[in-house]
């Protein structure tokens, strides 16, 4: 038997094969099929020009309508509605609406709707998240998702893969976001093309599940297929608690080939901003110049999560958010929402005067809920500062973690918590 | 099959966000969304694109976000056919499956310039510079992604079979 990667052992199977090789276009089982507000009104236009015509399993499609979501105008409340005939026609049990949704890639873990070894697509480019728990998972587009929600399968081009060994243990005001961010800095917003990124390795016991979720979620940042995550006690401790499917675990043979090594020191990594307009442009605060902003958002699926507040809500505590600055905080999903207001975070946040805002994709991707005007600049938690990203094409949008987002809605220009902290 | 026109062009890493911007994505209608295509990128491309136009790009072409309706907006705009050095991965899939045509060759999209007269032959694997008189060789596309193609996108290749039962 020749030797796999983790993601292709875990297309192998799902394409009934015993080996499987980089380039080789195979078709796929899936384990479930996503898709949202924007991508499943594509999908569904097209799935109706398939001849056959029922779901292949309702149980294994999510539709979730996060991103213009609670309908931000009268199109979009048409497109959910869209979504919601479909639903019913066709009994999706996985449909969440306003009232029960939460940020797509933040909810289905959460849900217990994805575990270790499944093959998963979406009709979203950050479908890669679930790669955290040791899932093959992918964003297609629209009409992929039309095919398998009538088929059950997919056709890809398997990968070949790049390996990460992660050692050490992250500093104080260091997170998941700050390592990928100096990944992706490292490699390049093209530099894991069509490939996977394996993560593995000693130090993965320092990183939580949100850490690894929000590195997983950035693997399409690099280029990169899918991000893949070994799995460990900490994710079977997760997918125990979510109530996940039987996980099935795949490890890397001893002898896999991969294109390329990485040795990351996880206590080697500082606070890493990337400046506008690609994900690639990593600096940290050793050359940081005095950028006063204009807006902070502190949310999406890279990190909406529980303890992506609990970090910033730490830094809010007490302190105000400078003159001149608008502060969102929109918890990823219900769950995160309602826990945040257990633990008394949404007050912390209320009275330091930030915005809080029921889940949403909202501002990330510039739809609603925080867009920014022209000249304007943005520190936020989100993954992506492309043009016209956050609003006008002439805006900028500067990506990091929860901590550095937080001192800097306090501050009114970039900051380091560090610095906050210590200043005072 | 075979594509020939005026060329469009532009750089590296074009981005969905731009191709076409989320704030147009409350709609599935493919002319709204073709007339707002490149718009954050090149203000005048929605009316000076003409039927059989190319578009050459550099690295990258399509990355972020998974939204179809970049390729969608690009094909109804009349552009024929894509030439960049790569694709991102997702918008190289869509495109196939929705039935854009794609090349992927780094010394065509290096080399040819802004309004080139080009003609690709996907028959023969060649992309022919005719303004300046070049030829470069392309891959073939694997049987799989030709008979995607050639049946006109995934979804009629389903309705024909191809994807088993």
């Amino acid at each position: 038997m020749k030797a796999m990667t983790m993601t292709q052992k875990i297309l192998a199977v799902h394409a009934g094969l015993e080996y499987v090789y980089p380039s080789q276009l195979i078709l796929s089982k899936v384990d479930m099929v996503l898709g949202n507000d924007i991508t499943a009104p594509v999908a569904i236009n097209e799935f109706r020009k398939i001849k056959s015509k029922n779901v292949f399993d309702k149980e294994k499609i999510a539709l979730v309508m996060d991103h213009f979501a609670p309908n931000k105008d009268i199109q979009a409340a048409q497109q959910c509605k869209l979504c919601r005939t479909f639903a019913e026609e066709n009994q999706i049990s996985n449909f969440y609406d306003t009232g029960d949704m939460g940020v797509e890639h933040a909810l289905l873990p959460e849900k217990g709707l994805v575990t270790s070894g499944d093959v998963i697509i979406g009709a979203d480019s950050h479908t890669c998240t679930y790669g955290a728990l040791g899932a093959f998972s992918t964003g297609v587009g629209s009409t992929d998702m039309a095919c398998a929600m009538a088929s059950g399968k997919a056709w890809f081009k398997v990968p070949s893969a790049i390996s990460f060994n992660l050692t050490g243990k992250l500093n104080e005001y260091v997170s998941g976001k700050d390592v990928i961010l100096h990944i992706i800095g490292m490699i390049g917003v093209s530099g894991a093309l069509y490939k996977s990124m394996e993560f593995k390795g000693p130090g993965l016991k320092n990183l939580t599940i949100d850490d690894r979720l929000c590195m997983a979620n950035m693997a399409i940042e690099a280029g990169a297929k899918n991000g893949i995550f070994e799995v460990d006690a900490i994710t079977m401790e997760y997918l125990a608690k979510a109530g996940a499917g039987k996980p099935v675990i795949y490890k890397a043979d001893e002898h896999a080939k991969y294109d390329e090594y990485y040795e990351i020191d996880l206590s080697a990594i500082k606070s890493t901003v990337a400046f506008p307009h690609l994900p690639e442009n990593a600096r940290t605060f050793d050359n940081m110049p005095d950028i006063k902003i204009d807006q902070v958002v502190i949310g999406s699926c890279t990190n909406g999560r529980l303890s992506d507040l609990i970090v910033a809500a730490d830094i809010m505590k007490d302190r105000k958010v400078a003159k001149g600055v608008r502060a969102i905080i929109i918890p990823a999903t219900q769950k995160i929402y309602l826990e945040a207001m257990e633990l008394g975070l949404l007050k912390i946040f209320i009275n330091a005067g930030c915005a809080v805002s029921t889940p949403t994709c909202g501002p990330c991707l510039g739809g609603h809920m925080g867009i920014l005007a022209k000249g304007e600049k943005a520190v936020a938690t989100t993954n992506r500062n492309f043009v016209g990203r956050m609003g006008h094409p002439e805006s900028e949008v500067y990506l990091a973690s929860p901590q550095v987002a937080a001192a800097s809605a306090i501050s009114g220009k970039i900051a380091h918590p560090y610095d906050l902290m210590r200043g005072e | 099959m075979s594509a020939r026109g005026k060329v469009i062009k532009y750089g590296n890493n074009v981005d969905t966000d731009v191709i076409i911007p989320a704030r147009y994505l409350n709609t599935t209608d493919r002319q709204q969304l073709a007339s707002h295509c490149m718009e954050d990128l090149d203000k005048t491309f929605a009316s000076r694109v003409k039927k059989g136009d190319i578009m050459v790009a550099g690295k990258n072409f399509g990355c972020g976000s998974s939204r179809e309706h970049a390729p969608i907006a690009i094909k109804e705009s009349g552009i024929a056919l894509v030439i960049a050095k790569d694709f991102a991965r997702i918008f190289y899939r869509n495109a196939i499956n929705i039935g854009l045509p794609i090349i992927e060759c780094a010394e065509a999209a290096e080399d040819i310039k802004e309004a080139d007269d080009v003609e690709a032959d996907f028959e023969k694997g060649v992309i022919y510079n005719h303004t300046q008189d070049k030829e470069y060789k392309i891959q073939l596309f694997p049987d799989f992604i030709r008979q995607i193609i050639e049946a006109g996108g995934l979804i009629e290749a389903v309705n024909k079979g191809m994807l088993g039962d």
